[in-house]
């Protein structure tokens, strides 16, 4: 049970993270699909930080130069969509497509280039090991592991909500994405706001995709992406209204039902009924996507996004 | 404070676009504290020459001059920092925000990072107070009424401390009774001492409130005249540069068998749990001109969904010719003789992505005439393309396989007038056929719909114009508020009468 | 000059320019990943990636040539579903899940069922067919945004495929039990096309078939009533409600296209035998997201995408061909999203050719005016 409370918690917080990302960018204006492909790039600037810092260089250090590398590399992918979407006006699907596609490829190449490297060409896997590093991020109360990730993500979820709504920066991001001319009328830079929304997304993705890889195991195949996390996240984010605190209840809904997929076999109940363990991968796309349906005829989304904003049209 | 009478002036302000002068040599001054009307057509550099003052676009003559001293505007920011605020004609709101985020938005005050909202409500309570502008600082702004909208734009200037205040075309989406107070409001300004540009076609409006005229046409500078010397007649002969006969050419109609009959009709709105149409019968007979009066927004737009099957109706029943098509789909409603000119060019009446060729065969393209065997017939398409662009003077830069996005306004206009009445209907549906076109075109239009009617045919036009309302149509009913509130014979009535029904002051039993 | 103004201005010259950038700048960027790596052989490495089969000899070359057709086929059919759905104004992204519902169909099919391999392309196509309707009728019911729901039913089919290929694996490893040995009917005939690509059994009437299938979805969207009502559907649903066109009918049977489309591309890859499907495996095929690629590298013309679809697969083939001591095969799947997210650029670069043209134009023309006055 406990169990079950600790992996819904972490998983939440991946799940919270990425949304909230989601959310600034897609606030500003720029749909961001490319979520997918920020956390994998995230994930590897976290990554390589646990595996080539010494365990005893504290767990201060460890946990807040995790933090930052990731975000920092998250923040620099985001640029790819930035530059894209809003200096060249560029079809912001097939640009956030074309950046998962690229994330997992060129976090492949380079973990494989490390390895290969390292080892003199024995080792030519996509894998990277942080099983003495890991240990930092956690503190054991009894028998719940406590993820310092967790802390973190909850006070970013306050931190989002007050830079939306009790800023004037969130008040002019906003207006980006719902009426850019607006916007542009009163003498805001709509481009700033919108480069400013889509780095925070970069930033909070890659943080997400870091405690994503680093939430159960200490060995991540880089290969196989995020596995449609980023993208669970974007459902989550329209399940959340695109509002933070919705968003955070959302994501515990989300991160529960991920968390069973991992811990169902400790229940004896769910055990007897004998399901397939690909039901419970499946399970949260299918109700995000039946949740959707419901969803989506009254949509909250901002209505300029994925707009390109062009000054000579107003 | 210098010394210079003018606020504000634009001296010999010449702005080019490729093909096309937008402004030559235009110049207007506004002196301090007056209402200034700037008239002209559509397409006569009106809203060019107010971008050029508001920064967003750069002339390439001429120079403006602010108390007398040359100045340079680059952008909004320039504009706003010299005071001049513009209500624009499409508001520029954010409808999710409240009335107070909007009014603040990009001029907050912050308090270590965060927003002084109770401050900045009571600065705009004061304004509210003081103009006479009630608004509730804490709606939301896709809660409110039109009217209430524009007074937040008024605000947002005044809460700039703005000194020049531009008014586009304010009135076009106001009920009677909101624009009496909105010219009032333009007063209460004057008198403050604001200084006030106001654009419009209305001439109505001129007379009734503004101090000097300046009217551009075509581009140019016309001239600039005092409003209490001048009649309607003047400025009307400025503008369009010829006497216009504001007069249709039509003879007696000679009514016929009933083409539409609508019985107890009602819509569904989608903004309000009201309807939007209620309980609405009327016929359409062959061989008359039946025109919808009304302000925009009091059940119009659905009755023609509802009679054209873009809207399914809640109850009551519409026949054509006798039969019912309350239920029929759209496709059955057209092929039985239904035309229909939409509303809104752009959402219904275009496939905008689509050549002139494709869009002239829009409502005919399954006819096995451009049809066989699933195919489309080309050579025909184009045969028949080339024949409708030469008869209704169908203006284009690249002939029938021009694309339709890059024709202008009235020329697309002319293709979906050209596609529906060529299609020889029984009933012709005209919505604000004329809606931004200029003099000309409305001519073309005019004529083209009582040519229509001593055809033979039905027609249902839907009109804001008061003019149009006036001199084309043969019967009018006036909806207000979902209901038809008055039949009346234009040649009976008046425009004031006319008024005091779309008002919802008078109603028949 | 005159000759070479006017190639300029035309529609397809530009985007084919367009394309080439988007290829060019793919491969100097993999060329720069090279030489960070290990700069001594990454130029032999890259020259690699381009020859793909071509550095083989003789016979080799041709069975390799073959094999990089087969895999052109699927990838074709993923970017005609894509290019489909995006002229009705759908970004298709369920591609990729419509493709492993086409695996799934025809491999259960003639692994379970045995049945012949006309009648598992049906049952590849009906699955496909069936996932694209889900999103088509969640966009015309419900209002769900094609790109997510697409995404949400990627992942969805990608476990329900494992889960029933599952059911016919061989019991000694995590792939599917292989045609040739369980059901040989289930594969695709040669008609003797394998006897030209040195005996390569893989090469299969499934090549043919493809280019068959982007001429016939050219056709269908450019010369038929079918294709004038979905276009106009795309580019104006409203429009096409008020000219009496059945717009979510439309909408619901283009993605029904769509995913046929993609589900067939997988039925041709699977059934030729080349490949068996991995039970385990954790992330969607890249077959569909590829398609993408491959779409929009083609200018979204189906002609345009046979080129592209071949392009691309045969960078991806020459992948294989680096030092992989040295450097990894997945630099032909970076070279291949830098290209996609290059072509996501496309659409401004044309905008930019044409401006400076224009621009050109009018300077001409007041020049001449000048002239004439003066």
């Amino acid at each position: 049970m406990l169990l079950l409370l600790q992996y819904t918690l972490i998983f939440a917080s991946v799940l919270m993270l990425v949304a909230l990302g989601g959310c600034f960018a897609e606030r500003s204006g720029v749909i961001n699909i490319g979520l997918e492909g920020i956390m994998v790039i995230g994930a590897l600037g976290g990554a390589l930080v646990l595996k080539y810092m010494p365990a005893s260089a504290g767990a201060p250090v460890v946990v807040i130069s995790t933090i930052l590398v990731s975000a920092l590399f998250g923040l620099l992918f985001s640029l790819l969509l930035a530059v894209a979407a809003i200096r060249f006006r560029a079809d912001q699907t097939i640009t956030g497509t074309a950046m998962n596609m690229l994330a997992t490829a060129a976090a492949t190449v380079a973990v494989k280039a490390i390895n290969t490297a390292a080892s003199g060409g024995n080792d030519v896997s996509s894998d990277i090991s942080y099983t003495q590093t890991k240990d930092l991020l956690l503190v054991r109360l009894g028998n719940f592991e406590f993820n310092w990730f967790m802390l973190v993500a909850f006070v970013l979820l306050v931190v989002s909500y007050v830079l939306l709504y009790k800023t004037r920066f969130g008040l002019r991001l906003r207006a980006c994405g719902e009426h850019p001319q607006a916007a542009d009328s009163v003498g805001i830079n709509v481009h700033k706001m919108r480069y400013a929304g889509v780095l925070i997304s970069g930033l909070l993705g890659g943080l997400g995709g870091i405690v994503y890889i680093t939430a159960g195991v200490s060995l991540w195949k880089f290969e196989n992406g995020v596995a449609g996390f980023g993208f669970l996240a974007l459902a989550v984010m329209i399940f959340g209204a695109w509002h933070p605190l919705k968003i955070a209840l959302a994501s515990l809904l989300f991160g529960f039902l991920r968390a069973l997929g991992n811990v169902y076999s400790g229940f004896d109940f769910l055990l007897a009924m004998n399901i397939p363990s690909v039901v419970y991968n499946m399970l949260p796309y299918i109700i995000s996507l039946v949740v959707l349906a419901f969803t989506s005829k009254k949509s909250r989304a901002p209505k300029a996004e994925g707009i390109p904003y062009d000054k000579g049209s107003r | 404070m210098s010394n210079s009478e003018y606020a504000i002036e634009m001296v010999n302000i010449t702005k080019r676009f490729p093909g096309i002068i937008a402004n030559d040599n235009v110049t207007l001054q506004l002196r301090r504290g007056e209402i200034h009307a700037l008239l002209g057509e559509n397409g006569a550099g009106k809203s060019t020459l107010m971008s050029v003052l508001f920064g967003l676009y750069q002339a390439e003559e001429g120079f403006i001059r602010k108390d007398g001293e040359v100045v340079t505007i680059n952008n909004p920011n320039d504009a706003n920092a010299l005071g001049i605020g513009m209500v624009h004609q499409h508001f520029k709101l954010v409808e999710c925000f409240s009335v107070l985020d909007n009014i603040i938005l990009g001029v907050e005050d912050t308090k270590n990072g965060f927003l002084q909202r109770d401050k900045a409500r009571e600065k705009v309570m004061a304004l509210s107070q003081k103009y006479g502008l009630q608004v509730n600082p804490d709606a939301l702004v896709e809660d409110i009424s039109v009217g209430m909208q524009q007074r937040t734009e008024i605000l947002k200037m005044l809460y700039r401390d703005n000194e020049i205040l531009i008014f586009d075309e304010p009135t076009a989406v106001l009920t009677p009774q909101e624009i009496e107070e909105l010219l009032q409001i333009m007063r209460n300004l004057a008198a403050e001492g604001k200084s006030i540009l106001f654009i419009t076609h209305k001439l109505n409006e001129i007379t009734a409130v503004a101090d000097r005229c300046s009217v551009l046409r075509k581009g140019k500078y016309i001239g600039t005249v005092d409003v209490k010397d001048c009649t309607k007649a003047d400025l009307s002969r400025m503008m369009v540069g010829r006497d216009v006969e504001f007069a249709v050419q039509k003879q007696e109609s000679h009514p016929g068998d009933v083409i539409l009959e609508v019985k107890n009709l009602t819509v569904a709105s989608k903004l309000s749990k009201k309807h939007a149409v209620d309980d609405v019968s009327f016929t359409v007979r062959a061989g008359e001109i039946v025109c919808i009066a009304g302000i925009d927004g009091n059940g119009q737009t659905e009755l023609v969904y509802g009679i054209s099957g873009l809207e399914s109706p809640v109850s009551g029943s519409i026949s054509l010719h006798g039969k019912d098509i309350t239920h029929a789909p759209i496709r059955k409603r057209s092929t039985m003789g239904m035309s229909h000119i939409p509303e809104d060019r752009h959402k219904h009446g275009l496939v905008l992505d689509y050549t002139l060729e494709d869009n002239l065969v829009l409502q005919r393209y399954f006819e096995p005439e451009f049809t066989k065997g699933g195919f489309l017939r080309r050579k025909n398409i184009r045969t028949y393309a080339e024949r409708l662009i030469d008869a209704y003077d169908v203006r284009s830069s690249q002939g029938p396989v021009t694309v339709a996005r890059s024709m202008s306004g009235g020329n697309q206009q002319k293709a979906i007038i050209a596609r529906e009445i060529d299609k020889d209907p029984q009933l012709l549906i005209a919505v604000q056929p004329t809606r931004g076109l200029d003099v000309g075109a409305i001519e073309f239009v005019h004529k083209q719909i009582v040519a229509q009617r001593d055809a033979g045919k039905a027609v249902l036009l839907v009109s804001l114009e008061l003019d149009e309302v006036m001199t084309v149509s043969d019967r009018i009913l006036v909806m207000y508020e979902g209901r038809i509130v008055g039949q009346l014979d234009p040649k009976k009535t008046t425009v004031e009468e006319l008024g005091l029904y779309m008002a919802g002051a008078r109603k028949e039993g | 000059m005159k000759e070479k103004k006017s190639l300029l201005r035309n529609d397809g010259f530009q985007t084919l320019l367009s394309s080439l950038a988007c290829i060019l700048g793919g491969l100097i960027v993999g060329y720069i990943v090279l030489l960070i790596i290990e700069p001594k052989g990454a130029f032999e490495a890259i020259v690699a990636v381009m020859k793909s089969f071509l550095r083989y000899p003789g016979k080799l070359k041709m069975k390799y040539f073959g094999q990089c057709l087969v895999r052109t086929a699927p990838l074709l059919m993923c970017s005609l579903s894509v290019l489909f759905a995006y002229k009705v104004g759908m970004f298709n992204i369920g591609a990729a899940g419509q493709y492993c519902a086409g695996a799934c169909a025809a491999l259960y099919g003639a692994l379970a069922w045995n049945l012949p391999w006309y009648a598992c392309i049906v049952l590849a196509i009906a699955a496909g067919a069936l996932l694209g309707a889900i999103a088509g009728a969640l966009k015309t019911a419900c209002n769900v945004n094609v790109v997510i729901s697409g995404i949400m039913l990627n992942w969805i089919t990608l476990y329900l495929t494992n889960l029933i290929l599952g059911q016919v694996k061989s019991p000694s490893s995590p792939y599917t039990k292989s045609l040739q040995g369980t059901n040989p009917g289930a594969l695709i005939p040669s008609l003797g096309l394998g006897k030209l690509f040195n005996n390569e059994k893989s090469v299969t009437i499934a090549i043919p078939l493809a280019l068959l299938m982007a001429v016939v979805v050219w056709v269908v969207l450019n010369k038929t009533k079918f294709g004038y009502e979905l276009k106009a559907t795309g580019n104006n649903y409203n429009a096409a409600r008020y000219c009496g066109m059945k717009e979510n009918r439309n909408v619901i049977l283009t993605m029904v296209i769509a995913g046929g489309l993609a589900a067939m591309g997988a039925a041709m890859l699977y059934l030729t035998g080349i490949e068996d499907w991995e039970t385990t495996i954790s992330s969607v095929p890249g077959m569909g997201f590829n398609g993408i690629a491959v779409a929009f590298l083609g200018g979204l013309s189906p002609l345009g995408s046979i080129l592209s679809a071949f392009f691309i697969q045969y960078i991806t083939a020459g992948g294989g061909n680096v030092d992989l001591q040295v450097y990894c095969s997945q630099i032909s799947s970076l070279i291949s999203s830098l290209i996609i997210y290059l072509c996501a650029f496309v659409a401004f670069f044309k905008f930019f050719l044409q401006d400076s043209i224009r621009k050109r134009d009018e300077k001409k023309l007041a020049q001449s005016q000048k002239g004439g006055e003066g």
